[in-house]
């Protein structure tokens, strides 16, 4: 299974991004191999709007069966939900410790958009 | 002719000064409320509203028997209005642009245009028997520029020589919507070090557009010739100098207008308008 | 303390001309340590009431336009058939596209049988870092024309804030755009609180209720100024019933007043020129309630 943070680093020990739709890149962890790959997303900080759907689609086109971010607004939120994937939301920490939270079920997981959009 | 009232900055007497306008020329004028995402004309004139349009833009549907999901459409949206999620394609109505392009480039042929309400147009008659021609954009909707557009292209109760606009703060792309295409714009305003600033940036706009126009300063307050120094200096007309009056914002304050204050504006209000024809 | 995320107060007013930015300038003088920035983007005026030492400007790329390449078009006239935005018009045998008019679709790009149609990209304003005696400033200019999308906002918000991270900071204080569109909305999401300067006029207590109706869907707390508040009593009584329908507290009432006007014209906040009047003393008083509201852990100038 694959997990999808967002992030402005680029190692385990970087924080997690609490933006979704303008974070630079999307650290994807794969539990199989116990490895990670990264995936652009900075087409989105130069978006003047739809940002949200477009980091959705990212996340989607990743392959990642869970995303783990600090907030989401509603039209991302509908992406990943059609998507089937599920948002889960935590505080600006360190990747490798989300990934354990994660692991243990300890992650909040978002029943609805949190933030309102904005075009 | 058409007259666009607008000003750099918010609050300076420029929805005032617009009825006022409508007032001393009520029979020969009618008034559009182009600041679309806060008409406020409607508050300071008594009216009837005699009628309701929508305004509309073509929307993309997508025809899920003929889409084969091979995302053509997401990739050419420069809005980023579609995704792919699951099987399906999801279109954000309110963030797409109507450009047409997704529909164009699906190869499939699984997407076609309708019409979709973001904004209406209403129609009132006046006390004083004017046109009263109200634009409003729906919350949530990006396309401001197309429902100003919709409110200038709609045709009059009955025809009179002088249609006013009133156009949106600022000199983003919906000032640029209310004010292009006008014959005259009169830039209002106010005797300060931020009227100033702000003037020069809509003066600056107006150049770019080619459009001839004349400064009204209001709230002239103590001994101040902040404006006129600059005009002077640039060669720039000042047509109407309007004190600062505590009456003036008082009554405004109850929802009247200027000429409640001052009935003696009213024939150089009339001359205003004359004065814009070339 | 390590300060990793510094209180945001922005300063918001929904129309125009309410005096946001005069008392914008007096609060500024009232916290001792902060960061300014000044999101009204379409008409920045904060920089006038300040002393400015020096600036550093930076151009702000937004999104990309169309330009037609000369040399390759064959005057064709397919790009003019299909744009939506009447961005494209022929004169003297040319086509041109509109800088003002493109809206960035690419349609005509894609389309053009002679590739001719280049997609550039496009600078929409600048954005600027101010030196001021009242400590470092951050604003913007867009250029006339362009798109008013927020992003600009959320730039300057942006930068403000790595600032202030940076520097240890605890505050940021925020001179927010006119309106309630998007711009304001920019402005105003994961704000620590929001101040709204409104007058009791018909479009001052219409744009409130819009503007309250804003802030309680993003969960931020909202407080009211009223100013000019001699104009109208009924107005006022009426703003005060809508704050409390909304649970906002009025945290001052300024009376009509030529001071603002005339620190103005000095180039001044109202605290510098009469630091003894009533109006610099409600908006001292208006500092501490918001300090301790927002739970603010630095010295204030008594």
């Amino acid at each position: 299974m694959k997990i999808a943070f967002s992030t402005e680093g680029e190692s385990l020990e970087s924080l997690l991004d609490t933006r979704f739709g303008r974070c630079p890149r999307f650290l994807v962890w794969n539990f199989e191999t116990n490895s990670f790959t990264l995936v652009d997303n900075s087409q989105n900080l130069q978006a003047t709007q739809g940002a949200g759907i477009q980091s959705a689609q990212n996340v989607i086109n990743t392959g990642a069966e869970a995303l783990v971010t600090g907030h989401c607004g509603p039209k991302a939120f509908k992406v990943l939900q059609a998507a089937g994937i599920p948002i889960y939301v935590a505080e600006s920490l360190p990747i490798r410790e989300l990934i354990d939270s994660f692991e243990k079920g300890t992650l909040l997981q978002l029943k609805e958009a949190d933030v309102e959009g904005h075009w | 002719m058409k007259i666009a009232i607008a000003s750099g900055k918010g609050g300076t007497g420029k929805t005032s000064l617009a009825v006022a306008l409508l007032h001393a020329n009520a029979e020969r004028a009618r008034l559009l409320d182009c600041d679309v995402e806060e008409p406020n004309c409607h508050l300071f004139l008594s009216h009837t509203v005699i009628g309701h349009k929508a305004v509309e833009l073509l929307i993309p549907q997508v025809n899920p028997n003929l889409c084969k999901l091979c995302g053509k459409c997401v990739e050419a949206c420069q809005f980023n209005a579609i995704a792919i999620a699951g099987n399906q394609v999801m279109i954000f109505n309110e963030l797409c642009h109507s450009c047409g392009g997704c529909a164009r480039i699906c190869p499939h042929g699984a997407i076609q245009e309708f019409p979709v309400k973001i904004g209406e147009l209403s129609q009132s008659r006046c006390k004083n028997e004017a046109e009263l021609l109200t634009g409003t954009l729906e919350i949530g909707h990006a396309s401001a520029p197309a429902v100003i557009k919709a409110a200038k292209k709609a045709l009059p109760l009955q025809d009179v020589p002088f249609t006013l606009i009133d156009s949106p703060p600022g000199t983003a792309c919906t000032f640029v919507a209310a004010v292009e295409d006008s014959d005259f714009v009169f830039l209002v305003t106010e005797a300060t070090p931020f009227g100033l600033n702000d003037l020069k940036l809509a003066v600056e706009a107006l150049l770019n557009m080619e459009l001839p126009f004349a400064i009204i300063v209001n709230r002239i307050q103590s001994e101040t010739n902040l404006i006129t120094d600059y005009a002077n200096q640039q060669g720039f007309p000042i047509w109407l100098q309007i004190p600062e009056d505590r009456h003036i914002a008082e009554t405004y304050a109850r929802g009247g207008n200027l000429l409640d204050v001052k009935p003696e504006l009213k024939k150089v209000l009339r001359e205003l308008l004359d004065r814009c024809q070339p | 303390m390590k300060i990793n995320k510094p209180k945001e107060l922005v300063v918001i007013s929904g129309k125009g001309g309410t005096g946001k930015t005069s008392i914008t300038a007096a609060l500024a003088q009232c916290f001792s340590t902060k960061v300014l920035a000044d999101c009204d983007v379409d008409a920045a005026d904060l920089h006038l009431l300040m002393k400015v030492k020096s600036y550093k400007e930076y151009p702000f790329i937004a999104g990309h336009i169309a330009q037609i390449n000369e040399e390759k078009c064959q005057n064709c006239g397919l790009c003019a058939t299909l744009c939506r935005f009447d961005a494209i018009t022929q004169t003297d045998n040319l086509y041109k596209i509109s800088k003002q008019s493109c809206e960035g679709c690419k349609v005509c790009v894609d389309a053009c049988p002679n590739k001719a149609i280049e997609w550039i990209e496009s600078q929409t304003g600048v954005w600027k870092e101010t030196y001021t005696e009242q400590g470092l400033m951050f604003h913007a200019r867009l250029f006339p024309g362009a798109e008013n999308s927020g992003k600009l906002v959320s730039h300057v918000r942006e930068k403000a804030k790595q600032y202030a991270v940076s520097n240890q900071i605890p505050l940021i204080l925020v001179d927010g755009p006119p309106g309630i569109g998007c711009p304001v909305i920019a402005s105003v999401t994961g704000a620590s609180a929001v101040l709204i300067v409104t007058e009791p006029t018909p479009s001052g207590h219409h744009d409130l209720e819009r503007i309250l109706t804003l802030t309680k869907h993003f969960r931020i707390p909202a407080y009211v100024i009223i100013n000019k508040a001699d104009l109208s009593d009924e107005f006022c009584t009426r703003i005060q019933e809508t704050s409390e329908q909304f649970n906002s507290i009025i945290v001052g009432k300024i009376p009509y007043s030529p001071l603002f006007t005339e620190a103005q014209l000095l180039g001044k906040s109202i605290l510098e020129v009469f630091p003894e009047s009533n109006e610099s003393k409600t908006i001292k008083s208006i500092t501490n309630v918001m300090s301790h509201k927002m739970e603010l852990q630095i010295s204030r100038n008594d």
